[in-house]
């Protein structure tokens, strides 16, 4: 009866710690990463040629890409070479700094950009089956447990279903969804939305889409479209938009930031099912080229399993098990 | 275009080369770097880019190509030779059922695009084989999902079987081969919730729906665009079920599909059909030969003629061949040439199928409008019965009329005609170019 249990695991609230969650959450990905980093280090006793390319080999199966590995690498030569580190084990924090360095950047933009005594609309994209629905309806709850009040634009009106889950996520949240008949035009859902957010008055206006590969342009400019219907109905808005990337996807996520932040401006990621093995490295690509944060990492399928992202806390999570047997 | 980036990559890489008479091992060297890179952007799992990279080395340092005359189409026909092997060599077919039902389950991560596969199997099960199957909804965690695969039962006509989200899929899995068997089904196919590799409590529970369906296929769902942890989730699901297929999707985007090459490697599972596209008609089979043609930008012609083999009526061509010639080609034939066109599938992929279209530079980048066509179908279908068959009797009026009742302007009704005619005066002319050559050759008048 075990999917009786997972029912009943949904409707309960959980009263983990966050940081607990973030810890278990991220358990798998630490374990294969920092596992292999202490393997290497231990292997190889003297800083060199093959040390570095086994580095790289790490790096790269945690999806990192091949660019920003060479740079991650030639960067940790320098500092071998200038601090004169032939040891491996001495390597081995500033690999876990550079890293950190690279996600931390200033971060003040780290939090969803909220407005104060108006109306904040939040589109969220991407391409189809990351999860965006989901993270949706976590984000409500969340948004409605910090006392806000939220509507939801069911924006997705093509895939079958779609905004069938989306009433579900909006009924566990407690907030109402806007809704068209399935196949009706985007825009003109986004846009009785917006009427309806401003006239109940809500703090926020979190609006769906239809998941859509980046290089379909039709699509691509199906969703300037519903960008443009916002901006013109609230000045300012959108305040975000969040791109949803899943944590499995590879080097096509940079295409993905790419393309839709043309399109949409995207304001920041949310990185969803790192509860998996995969590890995400992606994001540190993303971060470097093109600058764009990572809000939120999405940990599970409860509804209280979004977090937002904390870079050190990432970081953290990924070298744990390092620092430990450091201090030992 | 799915592979493109690949394509590109391997190509620059090998036009160096092409150029020289003879190779050198360094020559060799230089290149297979290049390879590397460009097969772990592809997101090819590094494991499997490093016995790659060994093997075609081998064969290329070796006798093969050093003492070839045309070295560096040597080198391509070796990197395609290992490519197409990696892919899989000869393509898999379904398996099927001594006894009917033939039962196939569906599973995978979340969002890989199982529910809707499970769509696009039954179609092609009802069109191509002809064969009646069963939807089987037993994904009760995610909210709707039952709902999807009962939307696109309604959608395609074909029966969907449910329980709502309150029965545990092994329930529903055995209730639902009961009546496959009463009724005669021909295929199940049991469309499970997405759920992580790692995730026992539900990978157990996979385990009993297997234990109870007994399924001749257990299809993994994979994502196209999935990174280095494809081979971990491929191994996974295989050392816990025992996977029968790959099926690949979200293929017509932009992503290099370098999971395909890397589930292969790692598993030796068949990659079964690959999704296209979101319509319910964009499942293929995947073929890994020409797979490795494409992803070596040599174009994909053989999926092409396939496609056109089953929408292009043969009568009607050579029908039609025949008005060319004579010149009796009217507004009617030029609608329903259209419409076998648009048949074979969305533009820009027929555009991706082509040899030499990705390195064409203006077509890099097209999106064809499938808007315009609707519109000179809307064009055609406002002309009246004679009009069509003799466009020369347009007048003026007759032109405002179109554009009124198309919704479109006398410009483009004018543009029309007067491609039209263009198009009348070429083929008179192919026509002509063609005759004494073979006959029954010319299958694309249209393109």
């Amino acid at each position: 009866m075990s999917f009786l249990k997972r029912l009943k695991e949904k409707f309960t609230a959980q009263t983990d710690a966050v940081t607990e969650k973030f810890k278990t959450g991220l358990e798998k990905t630490r374990n294969s990463f920092s596992t292999k980093v202490n393997d290497l280090v231990k292997r190889y006793r003297k800083v060199d040629e093959e040390f570095f390319e086994e580095l790289e080999e790490i790096l790269i199966s945690a999806d990192v890409g091949v660019h920003t590995v060479m740079e991650l690498i030639d960067q940790l030569k320098d500092i071998a070479r200038t601090r004169n580190i032939q040891d491996t084990m001495e390597l081995k924090s500033a690999i876990s700094e550079t890293l950190a360095a690279m996600l931390r950047k200033d971060d003040e933009e780290g939090a969803l950009a909220l407005q104060n005594g108006q109306m904040t609309v939040i589109l969220v994209v991407g391409v189809n089956g990351v999860g965006k629905t989901t993270t949706i309806g976590k984000l409500a709850h969340q948004l409605k447990q910090q006392g806000k009040s939220v509507l939801l634009a069911a924006g997705d009106t093509f895939r079958a279903g779609a905004i069938d889950q989306l009433e579900v996520w909006g009924e566990r949240a407690g907030v109402d969804v806007i809704k068209h008949q399935e196949g009706a035009d985007p825009a003109a859902v986004i846009f009785d939305s917006v009427k309806a957010a401003k006239s109940r008055g809500v703090d926020v206006l979190l609006c769906d889409t239809a998941g859509r590969l980046q290089n379909k342009v039709n699509l691509m400019n199906e969703l300037e479209k519903v960008k443009r219907v916002i901006e013109r109905e609230v000045p300012g808005a959108p305040h975000e938009v969040l791109l949803v990337v899943d944590a499995t996807t590879g080097q096509n996520a940079m295409s993905q930031a790419k393309i839709f932040s043309q399109a949409t401006n995207v304001t920041g990621l949310v990185l969803t099912k790192l509860d998996g093995t995969a590890k995400g490295g992606i994001v540190l690509g993303i971060r470097h080229e093109l600058d764009i944060p990572v809000k939120f990492v999405g940990l599970g399928e409860k509804i209280d399993d979004l977090q937002a992202f904390d870079p050190e806390q990432f970081v953290y999570g990924l070298f744990m098990n390092m620092e430990e047997e450091e201090a030992e | 275009m799915a592979f493109e980036g690949l394509a590109d990559r391997l190509q620059s890489t090998l036009q160096r080369i092409r150029g020289k008479g003879k190779v050198t091992e360094a020559d060799v060297k230089e290149m297979m770097r290049e390879v590397r890179l460009a097969l772990l952007e592809a997101d090819v799992n590094f494991r499997v880019v490093k016995d790659f990279i060994k093997k075609v080395t081998e064969r290329a340092v070796g006798q093969e190509v050093l003492k070839s005359l045309t070295p560096g189409q040597q080198v391509v026909k070796v990197v395609h030779d290992e490519l197409t092997t990696l892919l899989g060599g000869e393509q898999s077919k379904l398996a099927v059922g001594t006894k009917p039902p033939t039962v196939i389950m569906m599973v995978g991560l979340q969002g890989a695009g199982k529910t809707t596969t499970t769509g696009k199997l039954a179609n092609h099960l009802r069109k191509k084989l002809n064969r009646q199957p069963l939807l089987v909804a037993a994904d009760i965690y995610r909210p709707a999902a039952i709902q999807q695969l009962e939307t696109l039962g309604k959608q395609l006509s074909l029966p969907v079987f449910s329980m709502g989200d309150q029965v545990s899929p092994v329930e529903i899995a055995t209730k639902a081969l009961e009546k496959a068997k009463a009724e005669h089904y021909d295929y199940v196919i049991i469309d499970t919730a997405g759920r992580l590799h790692i995730d026992e409590v539900l990978m157990e529970e996979l385990q009993q729906v297997k234990e109870i369906a007994n399924p001749h296929e257990i299809l993994l769902v994979v994502d196209s665009m999935t990174g280095q942890d494809a081979v971990n989730v491929a191994e996974s699901f295989n050392e816990k079920l025992g996977v029968t297929g790959v099926v690949l999707t979200k293929l017509d985007g932009d992503t290099r599909g370098g999971a395909a090459l890397s589930i292969k490697a790692v598993t030796n599972l068949p990659i079964k059909f690959a999704g296209m596209g979101e319509k319910m008609d964009a499942l293929e089979p995947f073929h890994p030969d020409r797979m490795s043609s494409r992803i070596l930008g040599m174009g994909d012609v053989l999926t092409l003629i396939e496609k056109a083999q089953t929408t292009v009526d043969e009568e009607k061509a050579k029908e039609l061949q025949k008005k060319m010639r004579d010149m009796s080609f009217t507004f009617d034939d030029f609608l329903e040439q259209m419409g076998q066109v648009r048949n074979l599938g969305p533009l820009d992929q027929l555009l991706g199928m082509m040899p030499g279209a990705g390195k064409m530079k203006g077509l890099k980048n097209v999106s064809i409008d499938e808007k315009q066509i609707s519109h000179v179908e809307a064009i055609i279908k406002s002309m009246t019965k004679l009009e069509r068959e003799q466009p020369e009797i347009i007048s003026a009026s007759r032109k405002r009329r179109i554009a009124n009742g198309s919704g479109r302007t006398v410009q483009e009704v004018n543009r029309l005609i007067k491609q039209f005619e263009d198009m009348k005066k070429m083929m008179k002319q192919m026509s002509g170019m063609m005759k004494g050559k073979k006959k029954g050759g010319f299958k694309f008048p249209f393109m």
